[in-house]
């Protein structure tokens, strides 16, 4: 009999006790304050890397001619792809009566804010004059024009920004029920006016819970075709470009899947140690894990015959450029980045078919660093193999990454996991009430009890 | 007339009996969604979905016309030899729109419709009211119901074994209250 999705001896108190108690009544534990201390520092390393960048120019990054992109955009889609896990988690599970879910969809969904909330200093940042960003907008202005809506990188603006806002509310709409029990259990006054101005009143009245979960079923399944196309669009600003490399019909659905599978290592690496601080066992299993591991398969295996297609494509089209440029990403100068790469991507997710690596914790976290570090160099591969060596032997160049490049990931890293952290102290990082929905009690209409899947 | 429950069963069971003895004014309050309780207190279904869908049209129609009229009308631009109507390439955008509205309705629009934000209401006065939101279940029957006797409803109340039984003060209406005319939309 599979293990149950919430520890048994869990009862509607209990859930609401623990999940809130990490956040009200406790000390901010020592190693939270040491880890926010070290981010703080990537925090002034990014801080510093923005300065510099915008004192000198893109000049200060590695880029050139004919590496126009490197770090930045490698970056940005990294981020993004992070990003799609939660709403995955949030919407698509739901959808799919995947009650799973209701232990990470909360901690999930505030990894896509975050990621996404730093995915877009990128495209921001890499604009030569960052301060004229706002000309991406369509607004009526004194020189007369409008943005040109048929380039991919004017969709990715109202595709990230819609993915930013509705990501957003969809998290703290989730959040509403669980701000009114942080309220009701608050002593001091201040916190029980901070969380009761953002629980806005809410007493989980009947009728106001019938249109809630008929506002959150919309915001499921309007997210779930958001996900896919926001990196849909994402992949565009590759494969509407005529590059051999990036003009492939296959990066869509390739990108979502890579998305997703970046997402989900993501959530991995940083549910498994949360989960280890804080004691939730009871609420993220074993079991939770288990599934997690095998999402990350799947997605691997598609992701795995996405470069299978590019291989086949090269060769089958019979183009010269296209065999070129494959035949360059695996034995020019960055094969090395192609090699880790099936590696990292391509082989390390094959030892989750084994059911005693999916069930050892610290494999599965280990493999989860793997694939972040492999979906990185993907993005890598795809966007600096493909420029450095195009059509013209008399443009071909390379790319090293600076010290600002690596300054300014490392940053953003800094400010993705301090905000976890924030995030986590403040907020009840697993989802009270959709936890309390999952007990089983007689009468009900639907069977959330734990083993029926 | 507000009566504590420590457990689902009970207040569903409550519940039906209430609506079975006929009175329609009734609210009660859980800790978690129970949609066996929505259709026992038989709460009319939403308009929701309507306004999101009205909303999402209206974002993808304002989508599409905004590029046409901006990048084909205003100031046509000729990308690549792209027809000045290429609605393909104006198809992502117009998708965004549409989600980006439907969502904001579909919040905004559960937030309103529910009369949120209102941090006063009367309910809040019962002392134990904070467990709602824990571990208990409250059934409410209002006094604006045709059938409301106090005495009559606080015996039926209590014939169902609650924890506790509380006059809750209402607010006639023309007050704050008047939200529960919006409550059944």
């Amino acid at each position: 009999m599979p293990e149950p999705l919430v520890a048994p001896d869990q009862t509607y108190a209990s859930i609401t006790d623990k999940i809130s108690g990490d956040v009200i009544g406790k000390k901010t534990p020592r190693g939270m304050l040491i880890t926010l201390g070290v981010t703080s520092m990537f925090i002034l390393v990014f801080v510093a890397s923005v300065y510099w960048l915008l004192a000198n120019g893109i000049g200060v990054w590695g880029e050139n001619i004919p590496v126009g992109w490197a770090f930045d955009i490698t970056n940005f889609v990294w981020w993004i792809g992070i990003g799609h896990a939660g709403t995955l988690i949030s919407a698509i599970l739901l959808l799919l009566h995947q009650h799973w879910r209701n232990a990470i969809n909360r901690f999930a969904e505030a990894m896509t804010l975050f990621a996404v909330a730093c995915a877009g200093l990128f495209p921001l940042l890499h604009l030569g004059r960052p301060w004229l960003g706002y000309w991406l907008v369509p607004y009526p202005n004194t020189m007369w024009v409008w943005p040109n809506f048929r380039s991919p990188l004017i969709w990715d603006v109202f595709a990230v920004t819609t993915y930013l806002t509705v990501s957003f509310m969809f998290w703290f709409v989730g959040l509403i029920p669980d701000f009114a029990s942080m309220r009701d259990i608050a002593k001091k006054k201040w916190q029980k006016v901070s969380y009761g101005i953002l629980a806005m009143g809410w007493r989980g009245s009947s009728r106001h819970w019938h249109r809630y979960e008929t506002a959150y079923l919309l915001l499921a399944g309007l997210a779930t075709p958001l996900v896919v196309s926001v990196h849909s669009v994402v992949s565009f600003d590759f494969s509407v470009g005529i590059l051999p490399g990036w003009h492939a019909t296959i990066f869509p659905p390739y990108f979502v899947a890579g998305a997703i599978y970046s997402g989900f290592a993501m959530v991995l690496t940083l549910m498994i140690p949360a989960r280890k601080m804080y004691k939730l066992e009871a609420f993220i299993t074993n079991r939770h894990l288990d599934y997690m591991a095998k999402v990350m398969l799947a997605t691997g295996l598609i992701v795995l015959y996405g470069y299978m297609s590019e291989l086949f494509f090269a060769y089958y089209s019979g183009n010269g450029y296209e065999s070129f440029m494959m035949m360059n990403r695996i034995t020019g100068p960055y094969g090395w980045a192609y090699a880790c790469l099936l590696f990292c991507n391509g082989f390390t997710p094959q030892l989750l078919w084994f059911k005693k690596i999916r069930q050892n914790i610290l494999v599965l976290f280990i493999i989860s660093v793997i694939v972040n570090v492999g979906m990185w160099l993907e993005r890598f591969v795809i966007v600096v193999t493909s420029l450095h060596r195009d059509f013209l032997p008399s443009s071909w160049g390379m790319f090293y990454p600076t010290k600002w490049d690596w300054g300014l990931y490392i940053g953003t890293l800094g400010i993705f996991v301090w905000l976890i952290y924030m995030f986590v102290r403040v907020m009840p990082m697993i989802s009270i009430f959709e936890i309390k929905h999952l007990l089983p009690w007689r009468g009900r209409r639907i069977d959330t009890s734990a083993d029926a899947e | 007339m507000m009566a504590e429950f420590d457990a689902p069963e009970k207040i569903l069971a409550a519940a039906e009996r209430a609506a079975a003895k006929g009175y329609r004014e009734m609210d009660a309050f859980t800790p978690f969604p129970m949609e066996e309780l929505t259709d026992a207190l038989k709460v009319k279904h939403t308009k929701l979905s309507l306004f999101v869908l009205c909303c999402g049209v209206t974002g993808g129609l304002l989508g599409f016309f905004m590029q046409y009229w901006m990048n084909g009308i205003d100031y046509p631009l000729n990308i690549g030899g792209k027809p000045l109507y290429s609605w393909p390439a104006f198809i992502p955008i117009t998708f965004e729109m549409t989600i980006l509205f439907s969502a904001i309705g579909a919040v905004v629009g559960m937030i309103f419709r529910n009369g949120l934000p209102r941090p006063v209401h009367p309910v809040f006065n019962i002392d134990s009211f904070e467990r709602a939101t824990r571990d208990h279940f409250f059934l409410c029957i209002e006094a604006t119901d045709p059938l409301f006797q106090e005495e009559e409803v606080q015996a039926f109340l209590e014939s169902m074994e609650p924890i506790a039984v509380t006059p809750v003060k209402h607010v006639p209406m023309r007050e704050p209250d008047s939200y529960e005319d919006f409550k059944d939309l």
